[in-house]
């Protein structure tokens, strides 16, 4: 009860000091919509309406490439900010309460989230004039997939978190190792196509599972065929945390 | 009456650096405590082992009956803490900070506006952290450690990069605080903070204890000496002021003594000498020593270098 007291306060007001800092709240919800409008005025300006909706890039890769934007600008974000707190003794002194160190954390996993949902929101809203009225897509069974995903990602960041030497280095270094994880996901080039050490690496990265999820929630895939690729989220989810439970630095 | 605060041979390294070493100490209920020595002798680590941030390679610490190791929530709970170069949230508003802290103990929590108007920052609840002064920062951090109403309070270098002015302001808060009956742990480099706030200090240097007593028994102990600085034009002052015997040595520069000897009685003695010999003065005063030269004497360097 009072745990649960402390965890809504301390995820109520860093939601608002989020949205106080302008370019921390572009950054995180501007740029994945931007890239999407952007991605989809080009391919717009290509394709004949009627076949903008038949082509399954911008139909479903389109998408779900914005969907990953937004989950790794929440995880660099998180990663950032985790960096900050711990450079300026701000966790340091949060720990000094009754406060357990878990429900820190947990705060801030749930205002990454919350962005997440939010950003995919307006996702959904800016890009409504690119996809015919006709075409269905099950938002919110795909809401959810792209929340598990994000959840499993963010296992990596506080992983990254606890390694980056200092806050400056935080966004550079989470964005050299999550960027590239688009790459080898699957989501341009099948994971089966790849030289044998990028196939391996895939194999083992949380990206490679949250691609064909996302693609078949939006294609309308019952969560039964996905069984598979939401346990190897679970997986890369309970290992990151645990090695990073071992190797997190409160200061 | 149970010490407050109870630590015995406590140990702490880094790696190979020796931290602090064999510490043992006790806090009296009630008083004012504080751990004094230069940067880096040992200051914070001691603390933190005691308010359950750090764990000790060896030793025992015992905080209000409960083990700071074992029982750090519970601890948390009843004392009150403001850790060295803390920072908050850029962004976080003042009345946030101390709803946030308010709702995070068991205890309820105090009138928080009553609190932040006595610490004078009523004007800034509405200000975000990164915009108040060094001082109202600092002050800010004692709210947010006296929230939860607690039983010892715990202030690491308090007024480390305040002006004069502010660092005034915020001993007056600290003798509060021990007014309201807690009991306050506090570190220090600053000598004349220690003198004027503590009732007992404990000098530490390369993480260990030297000596632990009330600044004026640390000074009666390690610098009995006395010294008086006079004017005088009288020819024969030299000679009579020499032939005190409590007097050690008498230095003459011009028309200006400077004479040492020991004990409380030495200022006494050079006054009757005076009006004994009808000796005429234009200036007089006393130099005492304090715990800067204390320390100087148990360490054989200034507290600064």
């Amino acid at each position: 009860m009072m745990m649960l007291r402390g965890l809504w306060k301390l995820t109520w007001i860093e939601i608002k000091i989020f949205l106080r800092e302008p370019l921390g709240a572009f950054g995180t919800i501007g740029f994945p919509v931007l890239v999407f409008l952007a991605a989809g005025r080009v391919a717009g300006s290509w394709l004949s309406p009627s076949s903008l909706a038949a082509s399954s890039l911008i139909r479903v890769g389109l998408p779900v490439f914005a969907s990953l934007l937004i989950a790794i600008s929440a995880v660099l974000s998180l990663v950032t900010i985790i960096s900050i707190y711990r450079e300026g003794g701000i966790l340091k002194r949060l720990r000094a309460t009754p406060l357990h160190p878990q429900t820190i954390l947990t705060a801030h996993v749930i205002v990454k989230l919350t962005l997440t949902a939010v950003t995919l929101g307006l996702m959904v809203l800016a890009g409504k004039r690119y996809y015919p009225v006709g075409v269905h897509v099950p938002l919110f069974s795909f809401t959810i997939a792209l929340l598990i995903s994000t959840w499993s990602i963010l296992s990596i960041g506080f992983l990254i978190a606890s390694v980056v030497p200092t806050a400056r280095f935080a966004q550079p270094i989470g964005a050299i190792i999550l960027y590239p994880m688009i790459a080898i996901s699957g989501l341009f080039a099948p994971v089966a196509s790849l030289p044998p050490v990028l196939h391996a690496l895939a194999r083992v990265l949380p990206l490679t599972y949250a691609v064909p999820l996302l693609q078949g929630i939006w294609n309308g895939d019952a969560w039964s065929a996905h069984v598979g690729d939401v346990a190897a989220l679970v997986v890369v989810f309970i290992v990151c945390t645990a090695i990073s439970a071992k190797v997190f630095r409160w200061e | 009456m149970r010490p407050v605060i109870q630590v015995s041979g406590v140990r702490k390294t880094y790696g190979s650096t020796v931290a602090v070493d064999e510490v043992s100490f006790e806090v009296n209920d009630g008083e004012i405590f504080g751990l004094i020595g230069p940067n880096g002798a040992g200051k914070t680590t001691t603390m933190e082992c005691i308010e359950g941030l750090r764990t000790p390679d060896r030793g025992t610490i015992s905080v209000l009956g409960l083990d700071p190791f074992r029982h750090v929530y519970k601890l948390q709970d009843r004392i009150g803490v403001q850790l060295q170069q803390a920072q908050l949230q850029k962004r976080i508003k003042v009345w946030e900070a101390v709803d946030l802290w308010a709702s995070l103990y068991r205890k309820k929590a105090i009138d928080a506006a009553h609190l932040l108007e006595q610490l004078g920052l009523t004007d800034k609840r509405n200000t975000w952290f990164m915009n108040l002064s060094g001082g109202q920062k600092q002050r800010l951090f004692i709210a947010l450690a006296l929230i939860n109403d607690p039983e010892v309070v715990f202030l690491d270098e308090l007024t480390t990069g305040l002006d004069p002015q502010s660092r005034r302001a915020i001993w007056d808060l600290v003798r509060g605080i021990r007014e309201r009956g807690k009991t306050v742990f506090l570190t220090t480099h600053l000598m004349e903070e220690a003198e004027r706030l503590c009732d007992r200090v404990a000098i530490i240097e390369h993480g260990r204890i030297i000596d632990i007593d009330s600044p004026q028994k640390l000074i009666d102990r390690h610098c009995p000496e006395r010294t008086v600085v006079l004017v005088t034009s009288d020819p024969s002052a030299g000679e009579r002021f020499r032939a005190i015997p409590v007097v050690e040595s008498v230095i003459c520069t011009g028309m200006r003594f400077t004479i040492r000897g020991r004990g409380d009685d030495l200022v006494a003695e050079v006054i009757h000498c005076l009006s004994e010999n009808r000796i005429r003065v234009t200036e007089f005063r006393t130099i005492l020593p304090n715990l800067e030269d204390v320390f100087l004497q148990l360490t054989g360097h200034s507290i600064r270098e």
